[in-house]
């Protein structure tokens, strides 16, 4: 177990780095969440609602556009938590030596650490609300209970942010991202019941599906926005908050691992 | 390992009494480091890296604008405020290293190879940063491969030599009991030379193309050696620190 005493509120700081820098390039970074949903929106609502017609979930008849419209939200999620603590982190550490700088004052690593997903997970919440706002113009969700998609977008964030943050303490070269991205983000983004339900997946392979963390951030997003859900949202809070805290655990005994000689 | 970089392996370490595995916190809040990489925060202007540093010791805001302000003036980087990091010259990014370093007010300085390719210029004027520091009663920790830089900044040296420390003495002191007063080099020392240096039994090393005498105060070596050995070329010199270097570590590569 890691020591109590290496986490403090001083973890802010280095919380506040990040939001020093981002302050000076969120122009060009708040583009794409505007811009993201309407694509998508345009494509699947008009180009292909029309081959498919509606999709039944949770008991529901809904039109295509109306399901898979909270799931874009739940993946802007995972995106930007994921690409921050992989990509961003792994900058910063390895080409930046920022960490670096930062090891040689009171901060902890792990606070350094526990920054880093913080932010990612505070990124998830500039794009959700961002796309939020976008979508409930257009009437994809409802309000005020919408509203909580901001708190569940940070929440998201922090287990992909986690995730992300391992594969930095483990990757070797920046390039191998692609290998996490590819093998895991993609399908993940595919198949956890975004874009068509979960249900319609082969029998065997549901549990996989299951297994996403994806999948709960999109079943809460889901009830949140247009109140209907397949699965306990217990069980999807439950899995997201354990998810968060094993892959926080192994990304500080990681980068522990790598940082520290 | 003092600035809690790598655990010790063995043993116990401790800074102003205290344990560094238990108090790396309270060691650190009194502490400035001057790390040898450049661990500038590129991301950030010059103002701002000194800015948010005083963050991570949760300076209050206002007292860390002040810093800021008297370490940029201090380090003439004022006019440099507003600059990226990345458009720093070298010299000019060690000096914003140095001026973060203090920006907790640190006790204890630990410099790592603060001048290490840096310009003559440069790094003149960071020695002198350094001595006005030291004056005014900082204490500084420096590591350096440079002995001219040793010699102009250091009160108490030690020399070490794989994890060991070989000698420890104020510089002069170094210089006096292991490399003599002056030096003599002899480039292509003749037989008569040698069994002549030996035979007086004089401190020396024999380098095969090049002879190094070392000699004690006032044994008129020196006239000696003109009149009677110096055939190619002979250079006479003080000795300095990089003698005292060469003679205690060995004259072959570290690699």
């Amino acid at each position: 177990m890691i020591d109590p005493s290496l986490f403090s509120l001083r973890f802010l700081r280095v919380w506040e780095r990040n939001l020093v820098v981002y302050k000076k390039i969120w122009k060009v970074n708040f583009l794409t969440p505007l811009l993201e949903p309407l694509f998508y929106i345009l494509a699947f609502g008009l180009g292909f609602s029309g081959l498919i017609g509606n999709v039944k979930y949770g008991g529901v008849d809904l039109s295509y556009t109306e399901f898979i419209a909270p799931a874009l939200i739940a993946t802007a999620v995972m995106w930007n938590a994921f690409f921050e603590t992989t990509y961003a982190s792994f900058v910063r550490m390895y080409y930046q030596k920022t960490f670096d700088g930062m090891l040689a004052t009171p901060l902890s690593l792990e606070e350094i650490i526990i920054a880093e997903i913080a932010w990612s997970a505070t990124k998830s919440v500039g794009a959700a609300t961002i796309m939020l706002t976008v979508l409930g113009l257009m009437g994809f969700v409802q309000f005020p209970v919408g509203l909580l998609l901001i708190p569940l977008a940070f929440f998201g964030g922090l287990a992909f942010g986690a995730i992300g943050m391992f594969f930095t303490g483990i990757i070797p070269t920046i390039d191998m991202f692609n290998l996490p991205i590819f093998l895991f983000i993609t399908p993940m983004f595919l198949f956890s019941g975004t874009f068509f339900p979960v249900s319609n997946l082969p029998v065997w392979a549901q549990p996989v599906a299951l297994a996403f963390p994806l999948y709960h951030l999109a079943e809460l997003a889901r009830l949140f926005s247009i109140g209907t859900n397949e699965i306990s949202p217990i069980i999807s809070i439950g899995y997201l908050t354990a998810f968060f805290l094993f892959f926080t655990n192994l990304a500080l005994g990681a980068m522990r691992k790598r940082l520290i000689q | 390992m003092l600035y809690g970089f790598s655990p010790p392996t063995r043993g116990k370490l401790h800074i102003f009494g205290m344990n560094i595995n238990t108090h790396f916190r309270r060691i650190k809040a009194r502490i400035g480091v001057c790390q040898q990489e450049n661990t500038l925060d590129p991301d950030l202007s010059v103002e701002q890296n000194l800015h948010v540093f005083a963050g991570y010791f949760l300076i209050p805001k206002k007292e860390a604008a002040e810093r800021t302000r008297e370490l940029l003036d201090f380090f003439a980087l004022s006019h440099k405020k507003d600059s990226k990091v990345m458009e720093l010259s070298g010299g000019m990014a060690r000096r914003l290293i140095l001026a973060r370093s203090l920006i907790n007010r640190p006790e204890l300085l630990i410099l790592d190879e603060p001048t290490t390719g840096l310009d003559p210029q440069s790094r003149h004027q960071v020695w002198e940063k350094l001595e006005e520091l030291k004056k005014t009663g900082l204490t500084v920790v420096i590591t350096t491969h440079y002995m001219e830089e040793a010699s102009r900044l250091c009160d108490r040296l030690v020399i070490m030599d794989h994890g060991e420390i070989l000698v420890d003495g104020s510089p002069e002191d170094l210089i006096d009991r292991y490399a003599g007063k002056n030096i003599i080099e002899i480039e292509g020392p003749d037989q008569a030379l040698i069994e002549y240096v030996k035979e007086h039994a004089i401190e020396h090393d024999d380098l095969g193309r090049r002879l190094i005498l070392y000699e004690p105060e006032g044994k008129g070596l020196n006239n000696t050696i003109r009149e009677r050995f110096c055939n190619e070329k002979c250079i006479y010199r003080n000795s300095t620190l990089e003698d005292v270097f060469l003679r205690l570590t060995g004259r072959e590569l570290r690699e």
